[in-house]
């Protein structure tokens, strides 16, 4: 069993949803990234989503914008990513998945990187601009290599794309809540829950939904009905206002460990 | 469209939308039902009769099409003063006497029309230098749509004038303050809108450019270019050009102009990409001559990426040429050898834009004087009898207040 189905299956058991975090691999730099994963991990994370700074991430709101323009100020390439996930990988439990666009993973080479990938411990991997489609031969080398290629789906998908999408996915169906860009926001979209149960027709696999969550209360609501929530903007945020890399650290444990709170039942 | 056999030459992409290994959709699951909509409204609405005509209207009755082929006469002899046995004949596609000044209004015309017919009452697009912009503000104005242009702030700054036509046609101008503040960020944040308003906008892409089908789209829309060429160097000379030549950013009057003789294989198509301050410098934008495979707005294509993976911002003097993509068509043109790309640098494309002004009383776009610059070396080498078509894309009324200041001319 994979990492991140046996986190599910465990919280599964507990009765718990999942917290699924993210930040920008190099924000502020590499070394506070270590340290921030460690401690998202300790504070209660499920699954810390590392993203690879891309110079044109059109997914993205403008405070992970800015956060991964100073991720590839601080030189957080493909690469040194990889190496970052070596360094921490012993020293937390909880599954790690990199999300990043296309372009990186193809300028490494498909195959290349799914190797290293693996050696280094990477358990999953979520491209937000690389529908199967096109995906194909890239996810198929990332399942050789015992990787999950997490697929998205969102509130404009078709039932038809979505049996499609939710019987090709692995590890985790991740659900965009809202059309739109990554950001925090105040109140949640409309027609999470249908989304999800439409999700849930086609699979047995976790259904976690991110864009747009960023308070407990988001937390609780959408943990009422799906398997879990990603965060990353609220995180970044933190980052961010933060003065010095101790004081993310502090801070980001502290936001993370009353998320996951909102998420025990 | 019939798909071409002929040397195995492609003229249509298959059905991912991939010419080759380039093309396809490269995209956030939220476009995917969008694009979707949009290949249906383009296999349905745009070869409808009602459509045809509307459009045909527009261009003949407002863009003042059919744009006149000239013959380059001083041009041409100037090509044959050093050796008189050679000096192909040059002939221009005049698009910049289209209103608005260019070619862009070809496109933009016909994506209005469909917006319109889709039902969309809001246009999002992106601009460089403001040239698409520009010609994205007028057809909403022509056709009463609300129109939203993404600018980078660094180009904002630079074409101060283009965004108060912009506003002057009624289009909200947002510059873009993330990346490097210009095309390739404008188109970042225009996607960003689409995304996020994706139910009730319509995202009017300004180049052969973006996710399938945007690059088919657009390049039929520019088709009208070579079809019209094609008739007319037909009619004063009875037969097609030796050579179609063409400047290329992300490539659309090239791909307008090139696509109707792409199964002539007796046709050479050269598309002339920005050198910039020089390939080896670093600071160019000839994605084809110097660039690699990559994934970029949308489509696999040649782009300029360092060895991460990272999209570097392209630099050319044109504006209109300044991005570090191409369309995927070209990309494949040049792989299976049916076109070859050449480099002007900014020097020999500031010559160019004063040599055809004293010439022959035409002052071009300084995207399009990079095809006159290469032309003029391409028509010394190639025989008398020989004929050059070369689009001249645009008028250079723009670039004159950015030339003078270059060569520090008077007033």
């Amino acid at each position: 069993m994979s990492r991140i189905a046996e986190r599910f299956a465990s919280l599964r058991d507990q009765d718990e949803r999942a917290l699924v975090v993210f930040l920008s691999a190099g924000d502020p730099d590499l070394e506070t990234t270590d340290a921030l994963v460690v401690a998202m991990a300790e504070a209660g994370a499920d699954v810390i989503e590392i993203g690879i700074p891309f110079s044109d991430p059109t997914a993205d709101g403008p405070t992970i914008q800015r956060s991964s323009e100073r991720g590839l100020a601080s030189g957080a390439s493909l690469r040194r990513v990889l190496e970052g996930v070596r360094r921490v990988r012993d020293r937390i439990e909880a599954p790690i998945v990199l999300m990043g666009y296309a372009n990186p993973f193809y300028a490494m080479g498909g195959r290349r990187f799914a190797s290293s990938a693996a050696e280094v411990g990477v358990d999953g991997v979520i491209v937000p601009d690389l529908p199967p489609e096109e995906g194909a031969s890239f996810f198929e080398q990332l399942q050789h290599e015992g990787i999950d290629d997490i697929l998205l789906a969102a509130p404009t998908t078709t039932r038809e794309r979505m049996k499609s999408l939710a019987e090709a996915t692995r590890g985790f169906l991740y659900y965009v809540s809202l059309t739109g860009v990554t950001s925090a926001r105040s109140g949640l979209a409309e027609g999470i829950r249908e989304g999800v149960e439409l999700a849930r027709e086609f699979t047995e696999l976790p259904v976690c939904v991110g864009f747009g969550i960023s308070t407990p209360e988001h937390a609780r609501e959408v943990g009422a009905y799906a398997d879990g929530v990603v965060v990353g903007s609220a995180i970044v945020d933190r980052i961010e206002a933060a003065t010095t890399p101790d004081e993310a650290v502090d801070s980001v444990a502290l936001y993370v460990a009353e998320m996951k709170a909102a998420l025990r039942s | 469209m019939a798909q071409s056999v002929r040397k195995g030459v492609r003229s249509e992409p298959d059905e991912r939308g991939c010419f080759g290994e380039f093309g396809g959709r490269y995209v956030s699951e939220t476009l995917v039902a969008a694009l979707d909509e949009l290949l249906e409204a383009t296999e349905k609405i745009v070869p409808s009769e009602a459509f045809r005509a509307q459009l045909d209207e527009l261009l003949s009755s407002y863009a003042g099409r059919p744009t006149p082929l000239s013959y380059a006469e001083r041009m041409t002899e100037d090509g044959r003063r050093a050796d008189p046995s050679r000096g192909a004949k040059v002939y221009l596609k005049r698009e910049d006497l289209a209103h608005t000044g260019a070619h862009k209004i070809n496109n933009v015309l016909g994506q209005a029309l469909l917006a319109k017919a889709m039902g969309k009452g809001r246009v999002i697009a992106e601009t460089g230098a403001g040239q698409h912009g520009c010609a994205t503000a007028t057809a909403c104005a022509l056709l009463g749509l609300d129109c939203v242009v993404y600018m980078g702030e660094e180009d904002v700054r630079r074409q101060a004038l283009n965004v108060f036509r912009m506003e002057l046609l009624g289009a909200q101008v947002v510059a873009v303050k993330s990346g490097s503040r210009t095309l390739k960020d404008a188109i970042n944040e225009a996607m960003r809108d689409w995304v996020t308003n994706v139910r009730d906008t319509y995202y009017c892409i300004g180049s052969v450019m973006g996710p399938h089908p945007y690059p088919v789209l657009v390049r039929n829309f520019q088709r009208v270019i070579g079809l019209e060429a094609r008739e007319q160097v037909q009619a004063v000379e009875g037969r097609l050009p030796d050579a179609v030549v063409a400047c290329v950013g992300g490539g659309s009057n090239a791909m307008g102009i090139f696509h109707p003789f792409v199964e002539d294989d007796g046709v050479r198509l050269v598309g002339v990409e920005p050198g910039g301050e020089g390939v080896h410098s670093g600071r160019h934008g000839a994605t084809i001559s110097a660039g690699v495979p990559g994934i970029f707005h949308g489509k696999r294509t040649l782009v300029l990426s360092d060895d991460d993976g990272q999209i570097f911002p392209a630099h050319s003097i044109s504006a209109g040429l300044d991005y570090p993509g191409v369309g995927p068509e070209h990309a494949y043109l040049r792989a299976i050898g049916r076109a070859d790309y050449v480099v002007a640098d900014d020097g020999e494309a500031l010559d160019a834009f004063q040599y055809l002004s004293k010439t022959e009383g035409i002052i071009p776009a300084l995207e399009s004087a990079h095809a006159i610059a290469y032309t003029r070396k391409l028509a010394r080498e190639m025989g008398r009898d020989e004929i050059i078509v070369v689009s001249l894309s645009g008028r250079g009324d723009k670039d004159v207040d950015e030339v003078r200041q270059i060569l520090g001319g008077s007033g």
